[in-house]
């Protein structure tokens, strides 16, 4: 199936849901959606017998750089064979989207690590901690932001850089 | 008649047992680097494992946003998955080229997919001889790595460099292939399947391993696809998925090869005997594609034709490639107008990989745990970028 | 008084012979392991293929620290390298070098072997308990566990020999063999006592704690064994200790199986000074077999172990032994 079948047929059901659908994007065509139905419109994706999307390739986290963080997620289908592109976009001041833990576990390790590296807090994940940074790396300082510092001191230690 | 009454209550009474929780710590022979598993034991039977990653992050994807062109990046990819550094800088740098739009001569294809190839044949055998190693079998381990020595002196010759390459670069290769590289290949197809043989007949079918390895870590193939896993660790659960054949790039369509999936032929399909045995076998069908693939090697030259500071349009391109490992998927966003990139995430197969341990782990033993963990075959590089 | 000499003498040969015998064997390990894996090991020290690097081990492993773990037990820590090692040697007291010299004749030799080689397990699991440390415990338990199953292996398969020699007596038990190859043990009757030489062979791997029974002793998988904590001189008892025990089972099997001191080609070649030789080279034989083993198999898990001693191993030396008893009666 194309991407533009694939959109049609989210259409039909999640309409109000849907920010923008970009067929002529660069590289692959993209779909943007709400961050609240996210999950409704993942768990569709993967039940749906025509899609069958149950592989979830990669989810990740972006800062935009102009006051929005997003969550790009990538998804294939082992039975079809066909791909597509899933983005939500939130502000940064409130960074809250839907968690698909539940539909793909991959996805488990994923946000956590999307939260440790920019602060974006996944609603309905299990265990959201970080992942990557140690556990006592100061709550409020998400590395992979653009607006980053380096902190001064970290455990008392002068950071050099 | 008070003593009888305390012995018969503390026989019969509730004797509270309770979980340990041991440390798998850092630093420890058999975890394949930097890995803290906490483990909790009732006995010796293990109840849960969590895996605390992040002892060897460097930061990488913030670094590659701080490069000045897309080229900086690939020393930087090299050292995420530094025993197969090849498929990574392969994966990054067929991202980029397909952001850009950019065709690569015929050569450049042929070579890379030989170079691609060999690294695979290298880093399974570190992996088979490093998982003997973890089960107590200390001769494959050097065994194995006396045929990688032969591959590593191959790209030694072609590059400078023994593990970490920077050789596949944005629109080409950065050198060409020198003149007895041609010779070293021939004697390695020649004597690589003998070594196999010896290799296979002191581990794959002894008994003792088979006993240590076999019904241990079973995933099975639905929970494996929800988890994400890729490589020798899905195709030994029984799914026929290669992304060389599902997914063709470079020129990976034009060679005859065969998929090798576990069969559960000594034990449950996925257990972690078939994942040992599919890169066994993935093994015979490198050779098999690195030798069609210098058969068919034409004349051409390997330069880019490229600037150094390209700037590609605007867009995002998520490409994967099989890596020894499994899928490493890249992850580029570029804005448009400066050179260098906007966002670059790595999608490790290690990554995702780990974090299906504590779901096949259930119920074994601390032993099988070691088992276990070397079978997925992990390497700390990728997983914590 | 000369009888004190006479004493001092017996005890002090068989030490010495442990002594020199650890260096060489030291070295064959290695050489051997690194021939194994098709590399070439010891090289440099002392010109001709690092003769005198078990020396040079030596002289570096007596110039370490002892470190004592803060919380750890003292009394035992010290006295669990000593243990072990004290019982290892004192089993050699029964081995006939030669036919003039044993250092005690006991008409109980192989009893009294058995039963002292059991003293290991009590230095073993001090050593763990003493050392503080969750997992050396779990290390130390393991191995006592093993060696303890293992033993009814073994002593079964010894006394299939005792009933065909009709003597516990480990002197007469070799003046039996004599008169060359087909007299030895192992050739009486076929096939039963090649089945117990290889029962045996087997239980006395994991009494020793060589591959592929070393759970407790290899870089196991959590832990690092019961001599984790111990540093310098301590851990080269251990170490001592664990050759002596290797070529004590080789010894025990050469004595009960093979002939001992006997030459395989009956007169020819025979005499107390050959004895020795062949009593020897026999020895040496077992042991250099074991460690080609060790070299070459992977490592069995615990619960494996188990299995291979209770399940398989001890029901067929008890069926070995009843057809053994019933042939030698009937005959």
């Amino acid at each position: 199936m194309t991407a533009n079948e694939i959109y049609e047929k989210i259409k039909t059901k999640f309409e109000d849901a849907i920010i923008e659908f970009k067929p002529d994007a660069v590289v692959e065509p993209y779909l943007e959606v709400k961050p609240d139905k996210i999950k409704e419109i993942c768990e569709f994706l993967r039940d749906e017998p025509d899609l069958g999307f149950d592989y979830l390739m990669c989810l990740s986290g972006v800062d935009y750089a102009n006051g929005t963080l997003g969550v790009v997620y990538h998804l294939y289908s082992m039975k079809h064979g066909h791909r597509f592109v899933l983005k939500v976009k939130v502000p940064i001041e409130n960074p809250v989207v839907q968690s698909v833990e539940s539909v793909w576990k991959s996805a488990n390790w994923h946000e956590r690590e999307a939260y440790d590296m920019f602060g974006i807090i996944f609603e309905g994940h299990p265990d959201l901690r970080r992942i990557l940074m140690p556990y006592d790396w100061p709550e409020g300082s998400y590395p992979l932001r653009k607006d980053f510092q380096v902190p001064e001191f970290y455990n008392g230690m002068k950071v050099p850089y | 008649m008070a003593t009888f009454e305390i012995t018969t209550r503390s026989i019969k009474g509730d004797l509270k047992t309770d979980t340990m929780i041991l440390n798998m710590g850092p630093q420890h022979p058999s975890t394949h680097g930097v890995l803290r598993l906490e483990l909790v034991v009732d006995g010796e039977i293990i109840v849960d494992v969590i895996p605390h990653l992040g002892y060897l992050h460097r930061c990488f994807e913030k670094h590659a946003e701080q490069m000045t062109n897309y080229q900086q990046v690939i020393p930087y990819v090299d050292r995420m998955d530094y025993v197969a550094a090849m498929g990574n800088e392969l994966a990054y740098v067929l991202a980029v080229e397909k952001l850009m739009g950019i065709e690569v001569p015929e050569r450049v294809q042929y070579i890379r997919v030989i170079m691609a190839e060999l690294q695979r044949i290298a880093s399974h055998l570190l992996a088979i001889g490093t998982y003997g190693l973890d089960l107590g079998a200390f001769t494959p381990f050097l065994w194995c790595f006396r045929e990688r020595e032969k591959i590593l002196d191959m790209f030694e010759i072609t590059c400078g460099a023994r593990l970490l390459y920077n050789y596949i670069w944005i629109g080409g290769l950065s050198h060409d292939l020198p003149s007895d590289f041609g010779k070293k290949l021939k004697d390695f197809l020649k004597t690589f399947p003998k070594a196999l043989k010896e290799i296979n007949d002191l581990l794959t079918y002894n008994k003792i391993f088979i006993d240590r390895t076999a019904n241990i870590g079973v995933l099975p193939a639905d929970v494996a696809i929800n988890y994400g896993c890729s490589g020798p660790m899905l195709r030994g659960s029984g799914v026929k998925f290669d992304l060389r054949k599902n997914e063709p790039y470079l020129v990976y369509d034009r060679f005859e090869f065969d998929i090798p999936v576990g069969e559960g032929k000594m034990g449950t399909v996925g257990d972690c005997w078939d994942r040992y045995y599919v890169r066994v076998r993935e093994m015979e069908e490198s050779l098999k594609i690195i030798e069609q693939a210098w058969e068919q090697l034409p004349a051409g030259d390997v330069h880019a034709a490229i600037p150094k500071k390209a700037r590609p349009p605007q867009g995002e391109v998520y490409f994967r490639t099989e890596n020894p490992r499994g899928e490493l998927g890249f992850y580029i966003i570029s804005d448009g107008h400066s050179s260098s990139p906007f966002r670059v995430k790595a999608r490790a197969p290690s990554f995702v990989n780990l974090s299906v341990l504590p779901e096949i782990s259930k119920g074994y033993m601390i032993a099988d745990l070691v088992a276990i963990l070397g079978s997925v075959d992990i390497v700390l590089g990728e997983v914590d970028r | 008084m000369t009888e004190l000499l006479n004493m001092l003498i017996a005890s002090v040969i068989p030490l010495l012979f442990i002594l020199v015998y650890a260096i060489v064997i030291l070295w064959t390990e290695i050489k051997v392991a690194s021939h194994v894996q098709d590399r070439l090991g010891y090289m440099y020290t002392g010109g001709f293929h690092g003769w005198a690097q078990p020396i040079a081990d030596l002289l570096k492993l007596l110039s370490k620290e002892h470190i004592t773990p803060a919380n750890s037990d003292k009394i035992l820590f010290i006295l669990a390298p000593v243990i072990v090692f004290a019982a290892s040697y004192a089993a050699y007291a029964a081995l006939p070098f030669t036919s003039t010299f044993i250092a005690a004749n006991l008409n109980v030799g192989v009893f009294y072997i058995i039963a002292i080689t059991s003293f290991v397990v009590i230095g073993i699991l001090m050593a763990g308990w003493s050392s503080n440390n969750k997992y050396s415990l779990l290390g130390a338990m393991r191995s006592v566990a093993q060696i303890v199953s293992y033993e009814i292996p073994t002593a079964l398969s010894i006394l299939t020999v005792v009933i065909v020699a009709g003597t516990l007596n480990l002197q007469e038990v070799c003046e039996a063999q004599k008169g060359g190859l087909f007299n030895w043990n192992i050739f009486k009757y076929p096939p039963f006592m090649f089945i117990a030489f290889l029962i045996y062979f087997v239980a006395s791997l994991a009494e020793v704690n060589r591959t592929p029974f070393d759970i407790p002793e290899a870089e196991s998988e959590l832990v690092a064994g019961y001599h984790t904590e111990y540093t310098g001189m301590k851990f080269a008892m251990f170490y001592l200790a664990e050759y002596a025990n290797m070529f004590l089972v080789s010894g025990i099997a050469a004595i009960l199986f093979f002939g001992g001191w006997n030459s395989p080609f009956g007169e020819f070649m025979s005499g107390p000074a050959w004895g020795v030789f062949w009593f020897v080279s026999k020895g040496l034989l077992f042991v250099f077999l074991q460690i080609m083993l060790r070299w070459t198999l992977p490592r069995l898990r615990v619960d494996q172990l188990m299995y291979v001693s209770w399940k398989v191993l001890t029901p067929i030396s008890f069926a070995n032994i009843m057809i053994v008893g019933l042939w030698a009666i009937l005959k």
